[in-house]
């Protein structure tokens, strides 16, 4: 490689979301060849309208990742807001809709809170205290509805019109994930909290023994993926116009599988709002765009499965040759 | 000099035995816990306090049991395998599906435990080759990719229609003692002795507690990791051959949640989940605790989802006690 390019692209990060780019590129074109409708301005709308819920839940996961934690619980969080929420409508038609969306991400950040203390408070591992959370929660999504759907007819149509109405020409779901995204961005990189969470991930003894509150910040961390979980709940069962006991199950495992993809690391410290987009893109595509080209539903898990495993070991590659390389140099 | 040393060292090295610490035991606890749990029972259902219940109830619960013992060496080493449960679904799959092609049960029967075997080894490999990966992303996603190709190889479609003695393994009893219950005790037994009384369960031990110290004293800690998830996933094929059995059919959406039940059974038996701490009696107890509580909510009329909500808090409060314990210890100097 010759040194300019090397300079340009030497940093591993932009090389990764170069690389991620190309294959959403790539994906796109084969699709677009065997099915010309993929480009259409009608699906790609809906497309994104479909992934913005992801994209809503990853912003929160990548900041728990961030922290070297996980979050297990947030399908059955999306359940149990989503819930609680339609059958709230249900009862009170008349509410606004704004104030179906505060309660349901005031539902989730409670949750979160309940998860932060154990983590952060109590040293429970995240991975058993959100596993332990989201049989409870699950579990309670079941007991407050007595095994009962919520179905479209019984929801009143503002409500429903949260996530079928526009703003600015474009879906409300859209708006929201961008709004998110915004916030987040802003958040993460220009403030000096979203640089601490950055610091607790990358040496936790390090940012405690430079007087950062570690603690508080993973309570915070919690909260927050609780709080955008609820929300998402709200968005879910406006969306879907049903609200289910199993509703999202398995769905934590496609919101990591989005972070990971855009690069966050799972071991902490790593991750970009940026490679965070190109990453729930490419997930949408392989969730709503493979029954285009013919590929049974049946196989999405699998694909799914495959392509985060892929991307993490070949993040792992690349981090061994830019590590051995740099020996060499080093060496020489 | 030399001679003086030695001994000493040899003393403070076994345990004192005192009253306070046999009964400050977890174990005991469990003990506890498990009375009231059949206490609680026989106050619901006076016909369930019998030796009748005792011996043919487990069999409704023992199926996921047998990966509680692997996974106490995966939480020992200080990892976690959430796969398990998608293992089971894959084996089973593919074993109904190659019976249904034509093979003879007995054959299909090694195929289902083979499948379980690789997947168990393709996470091992993965844990121990790929160190820059945490075991949590690597089994999350062969926890995907397992049930994914069940999902493609049968999709939402049942198939069973096995010989009628393959029922044997789930529902037979040898002298009025249910199989599943022989060879559970047979399963306890073998993994009690590999845990406590061979070389290979001290260095589990070992690696859980610090495994640099391991590797450097001349462990093969990578093929030691590789067995143990390499056992987790032949165990998941044991639990397919006994969940089959009983249920007379299999489909890609079995054992579900699996993985957190076991992991709840292993954390409630004492099991650290720092690693390097765990008595293979805990996570037997444990077993019992939570099939019988199962069992009596659905005595009491409770539905299933009151029992996930149960089993969670149980893992939680579980966790939580045994950091209290450890914090109470860790005023004394611990061997």
């Amino acid at each position: 490689m010759n040194p300019g390019l090397k300079k340009r692209f030497g940093n591993a990060e932009r090389l990764r979301e170069l690389g991620l780019l190309l294959f959403i590129l790539v994906l796109g074109a084969v699709i677009q060849v065997r099915n010309p409708a993929f480009l259409r301005v009608s699906n790609l709308m809906s497309l994104f309208t479909n992934t913005s819920i992801l994209a809503i839940l990853a912003v929160g996961m990548m900041m728990v990742l961030l922290t070297r934690g996980i979050d297990l619980s947030i399908g059955a969080t999306i359940a149990f807001t989503g819930m609680v929420t339609a059958m709230t409508v249900a009862r009170f038609p008349q509410m606004p809709p704004a104030l179906a969306i505060a309660q349901g991400t005031a539902i989730g950040t409670v949750i979160g809170m309940i998860i932060g203390v154990l983590v952060a408070k109590f040293d429970v591992l995240p991975i058993i205290a959100t596993l332990g959370m989201m049989n409870i929660v699950r579990g309670m999504t079941f007991v407050v509805s007595g095994g009962r759907w919520v179905s479209s007819h019984q929801m009143p149509n503002s409500f429903k019109a949260i996530a079928t109405g526009r703003t600015f020409g474009l879906n409300n779901l859209i708006v929201i994930a961008i709004a998110v995204y915004i916030v987040a961005f802003y958040f993460m990189n220009h403030t000096r909290t979203g640089r601490r969470i950055y610091a607790v991930g990358s040496n936790p003894s390090a940012a405690e023994v430079s007087g950062i509150p570690r603690r508080r910040l993973i309570f915070l961390v919690y909260t927050i993926m609780g709080g955008l979980a609820g929300l998402a709940g709200v968005l879910w069962v406006a969306r879907f116009a049903s609200a289910q006991g199993d509703t999202a199950m398995g769905y934590e495992l496609q919101v990591i599988a989005a972070c990971i993809l855009g690069g966050v690391s799972i071991l902490g410290g790593v991750g970009k709002i940026s490679g965070l987009i190109l990453g729930t893109i490419l997930f949408g595509i392989l969730a709503n765009a493979l029954p285009l080209v013919d590929v049974s539903p049946f196989w999405q898990l699998g694909i799914q499965g495959v392509t985060v495993l892929v991307a993490v070991m070949a993040n792992a590659m690349v981090l061994r040759n830019t590590e051995r390389s740099a020996l060499r140099r080093r060496a020489i | 000099m030399e001679d003086t040393r030695a001994p000493e060292i040899a003393i403070s090295a076994q345990r004192q035995w005192s009253w306070k610490e046999f009964f400050f035991q977890w174990e005991w606890l469990l003990v506890v816990v498990l009375l009231i749990v059949v206490g609680a029972n026989t106050w619901l259902s006076p016909y369930f306090l019998s030796l009748n219940t005792f011996i043919r109830t487990p069999a409704t619960f023992l199926d996921k049991s047998f990966i509680v013992f692997p996974m106490m060496m995966v939480i020992i080493l200080g990892k976690i395998d959430v796969s398990v449960g998608s293992t089971v679904a894959l084996s089973a799959v593919v074993m109904a599906t190659s019976y249904n092609a034509g093979v003879p049960m007995p054959i299909a029967m090694l195929i289902c435990l083979l499948v379980g075997t690789t997947c168990g080894a393709i996470n091992g490999v993965l844990i121990a080759k790929f160190k820059e990966l945490s075991f949590v992303i690597v089994t999350i996603s062969t926890m995907m990719i397992y049930r994914g190709i069940a999902f493609i190889i049968l999709e939402n479609r049942a198939s069973g229609g096995f010989p009628g003695w393959y029922a044997f393994l789930g529902w037979g009893e040898v002298a009025g003692i249910p199989f599943m219950m022989l060879a559970f005790i047979a399963v306890a037994v073998i993994f009690g002795l590999l845990l406590h009384r061979t070389s290979f369960g001290r260095v589990v031990f070992g690696m859980g507690n610090n495994a640099t110290a391991c590797r450097y004293s001349g462990v093969d800690t990578d093929r030691v990791t590789m067995t143990v998830f390499t056992l987790a996933g032949f165990m998941a094929a044991v639990t397919a051959l006994f969940l089959t059995s009983r249920m007379g059919s299999t489909r890609p959406n079995v054992a579900m949640g699996y993985e957190l039940e076991v992991i709840a059974m292993v954390v409630l038996g004492g099991v650290s989940t720092n690693g390097g701490m765990g008595r293979i009696a805990g996570p037997i107890l444990a077993i019992f605790i939570v099939g019988f509580l199962s069992f009596g909510m659905g005595l009491a009329n409770l539905q299933a989802p009151v029992v996930l909500v149960v089993i969670g808090l149980l893992l939680i409060v579980s966790v939580l006690a045994l950091r209290v314990r450890f914090t109470v210890k860790k005023k004394k100097p611990v061997v």
